[in-house]
């Protein structure tokens, strides 16, 4: 198991499209991934539906967690993913 | 069956025959199937039995979303595609689908009982967050869930995407997000129960050019699916199972007004440009981002009325800042650089918001509503200039204020833009430093004072349909009055021409954004008075065109001249008509 936290730095936090971006990348994946907040709830990774309903907001820091083939090397794309602020301005 | 007449409210012109396609839109009443129909037998060939099932419709939906997608590319282009396609990737969540084989197996649902179950509690949860704009995907959810039970049961309702031949849609209300998806080519036209002229699925309907017919009540219960109808959407009526030569004669009328159509189509591609060579601005009034497709499609050369009140009332709670900078920078990216006039919301009056809670009026015409509540309840108005001025980062955005009936309205509107404006240019957010400012001409002491306003100004739009209604006082909607509602009132007249001189004196622009704009009859009169920008539904652009294509524009100002002098809209009218007869057949 690989994890790693990130701080969510986007404005508008974990809404629709960033959930998307997440799970699509994460469904790539073979093994399991999951990603937590500090208090304690955590999202399937490869479901936008339950991302989005974390509702995750600016400033939260989450951690990615991954289990399986390659489990380092999916978080730290999905950590890259969360600091380019998912491609908005 | 016998033959059977049914009245509705006309929305959207034309004349279509078609077979009746009955059409149940949403998800709505889904968990209330048939209790008995709620559980199967603890078996396991009954659970297989229901899997089997749940997975053939999953299957099929998405295969039916597929081939919308793939049509809605044709249709309305890559953007609506992309929200269609991100439906169909919902159908792959693992928090949606699993879940209700998980239910089947585990709770025994039946599989339609179980996909409601799911939908239900995903869409709620959804409903219950805080960002506006993730409330809406709501909506979303109960789409997919929408396609899948009727997947599941496709002999009761059925979706637009089991539709193969023309059809007229039956309805007991088509949501936008329906209408929007409908294909003109397929869906020629439909009746609903419920909904009026200012809906936005009848606007829709307008600028997609399907005939249409809403509030028709409890008379589309006559309706059998597959039964012939005749839907006339000027004069509201649907003809249920008409006679042989009745269904002929329609048939006939249909011919006509789709070759009507596609001669106009030829005008869509080419600017409107008068016979002395002038070149016409005509530009759309839309009242959603996806409109604004529409009306390039259909030759607009910008958007001169983007009614936002839409994007207020077909939603629960307060569209918030990024959800209208969303809408409107989409309207401006559709439109690529051309003008698009963002008029801020009009609400109040006769268009209600039940979560702003406005109080009950007995004359809301002349009430509080438009910029009145923009300048006391100011958070909503700053918040949507906020989103404005955003969006005018992106392309050819302008600004304009409703229902200013003086000075002092106008000035505090722009000072509390200035201030916007100030807060963003301190927080580094990019907006255009030039972008247009401009008003509303609808109320007869702004018209007259025009020349005081036009130093002010950017531009005027002349909003003719509350213009006649406050300077006759009449109610178009008043039977007993709207023989004296008539934007060719020789009083109106002056008021328009007030307004235009005032703009051009001081090299300013007006333009007219009421249903007068997209009047035939009534272009050479508003070409003679110079008026500079045309915007209409965008299912008029191509009339207005051809009808320019005659003028000539040095005769149109002596025929102002002649108009000006006239005493009696009636006169006016005739003078009309004659000119009209003279110069071009029409």
């Amino acid at each position: 198991m690989f994890t790693q936290t990130v701080t969510i730095q986007n404005e508008q936090g974990f809404h629709v499209r960033p959930a998307q971006l997440f799970s699509e990348k994460a469904g790539q994946f073979g093994g399991e991934v999951r990603l937590k907040t500090n208090e304690g709830r955590s999202a399937d990774g490869k479901s936008m539906l339950e991302l989005m309903t974390l509702g995750i907001e600016q400033g939260a820091v989450v951690t990615i967690e991954a289990n399986g083939d390659g489990e380092q090397e999916v978080v730290e794309a999905l950590i890259q993913l969360v600091e380019s602020k998912f491609g908005e301005a | 069956m016998n033959r059977l007449d049914i009245q509705g409210i006309g929305v959207s012109e034309g004349v279509r025959i078609a077979k009746a396609y009955i059409y149940k839109s949403s998800v709505g009443a889904s968990g209330e199937s048939s209790p008995e129909g709620n559980y199967i037998p603890d078996t396991s060939a009954a659970v297989q039995d229901e899997l089997h099932k749940l997975r053939e419709a999953k299957a099929g939906c998405a295969e039916q979303m597929e081939k919308l997608i793939e049509k809605a590319k044709e249709a309305v282009g890559e953007e609506q595609a992309g929200i269609l396609a991100g439906h169909r990737k919902l159908l792959d969540d693992p928090a949606f689908y699993p879940k209700m084989e998980a239910r089947i197996r585990e709770k025994l649902e039946t599989a339609p009982r179980a996909v409601a179950e799911v939908v239900n509690q995903v869409a709620s949860m959804i409903e219950g967050m805080s960002n506006d704009y993730m409330k809406e995907r709501a909506t979303d959810i109960r789409d997919i869930g929408g396609r899948l039970l009727a997947c599941l049961s496709p002999g009761q309702s059925q979706g637009l995407a089991g539709i193969t031949e023309p059809v007229i849609l039956v309805a007991d209300d088509l949501t936008p997000s329906d209408t929007v998806q409908l294909d003109p080519a397929l869906v020629v036209g439909f009746i609903t129960r419920t909904g009026g002229a200012t809906s936005h699925t009848a606007i829709l309907a307008r600028s997609l050019g399907i005939a249409a017919v809403v509030g028709a009540g409890d008379g589309i219960d006559g309706i059998g699916d597959g039964d012939l109808l005749v839907l006339d959407g000027s004069a509201g009526l649907c003809i249920a199972r008409p006679e042989a030569a009745e269904a002929e004669q329609h048939r006939l009328r249909m011919q006509q007004d789709l070759e009507r159509r596609q001669s106009l189509e030829d005008y869509t591609a080419r600017p409107a440009v008068t016979a002395d060579g002038t070149r016409v601005e005509l530009a759309a009034n839309i009242g959603s981002a996806a409109e604004a497709e529409a009306a390039v499609r259909q030759g607009a050369d910008g958007v001169g009325l983007f009614r936002t009140e839409f994007l207020f009332m077909n939603a629960t709670a307060m569209p918030g800042e990024e959800e209208q900078f969303r809408a409107y920078q989409e309207a401006a990216r559709l439109m690529v650089g051309r003008p698009v006039i963002i008029r801020t919301m009009d609400i109040g009056g006769d268009k209600e918001l039940p979560y702003l809670q406005l109080p009950k009026e007995t004359n809301p015409f002349l009430g509080y509503r438009a910029i009145r509540v923009g300048l006391v309840r100011q958070e909503l108005l700053r918040t949507q200039l906020r989103a404005v001025l955003r969006a005018s980062a992106f392309g050819g955005v302008k600004v304009m204020f409703p229902m200013i009936s003086g000075l002092q309205e106008w000035r505090q509107a722009r000072s509390i833009l200035a201030e916007v404006q100030g807060e963003l240019r301190e927080e580094g957010v990019p907006f255009d430093e030039k972008m247009e400012v401009g008003i509303m001409v609808e109320i007869p002491s702004t018209a007259v004072l025009a020349g005081l306003f036009a130093d002010e100004v950017d531009f005027f739009s002349i909003g003719t349909n509350d213009l006649v209604q406050y300077t006759v006082a009449a109610d178009r909607m008043n039977e007993h009055v709207s023989h004296l509602y008539d934007y060719f009132h020789p009083a109106v007249l002056q008021l328009i021409r007030t307004v235009i001189d005032a703009s051009h004196k001081v090299g300013k622009w007006t333009g007219m954004c009421g249903s007068m704009a997209g009047d035939p009859l009534a272009a050479p009169l508003l070409l003679g008075l110079g008026l500079d920008e045309w915007s209409m539904e965008a299912g008029r652009l191509s009339s207005i065109k051809e009808r320019l294509e005659g003028l000539d524009r040095a005769e149109c100002r002596d025929l102002a001249e002649r108009i000006l002098r006239l005493d009696t809209p009636q006169a006016v009218r005739q003078e009309l008509e004659a000119f009209c007869g003279a110069t071009i057949p029409c």
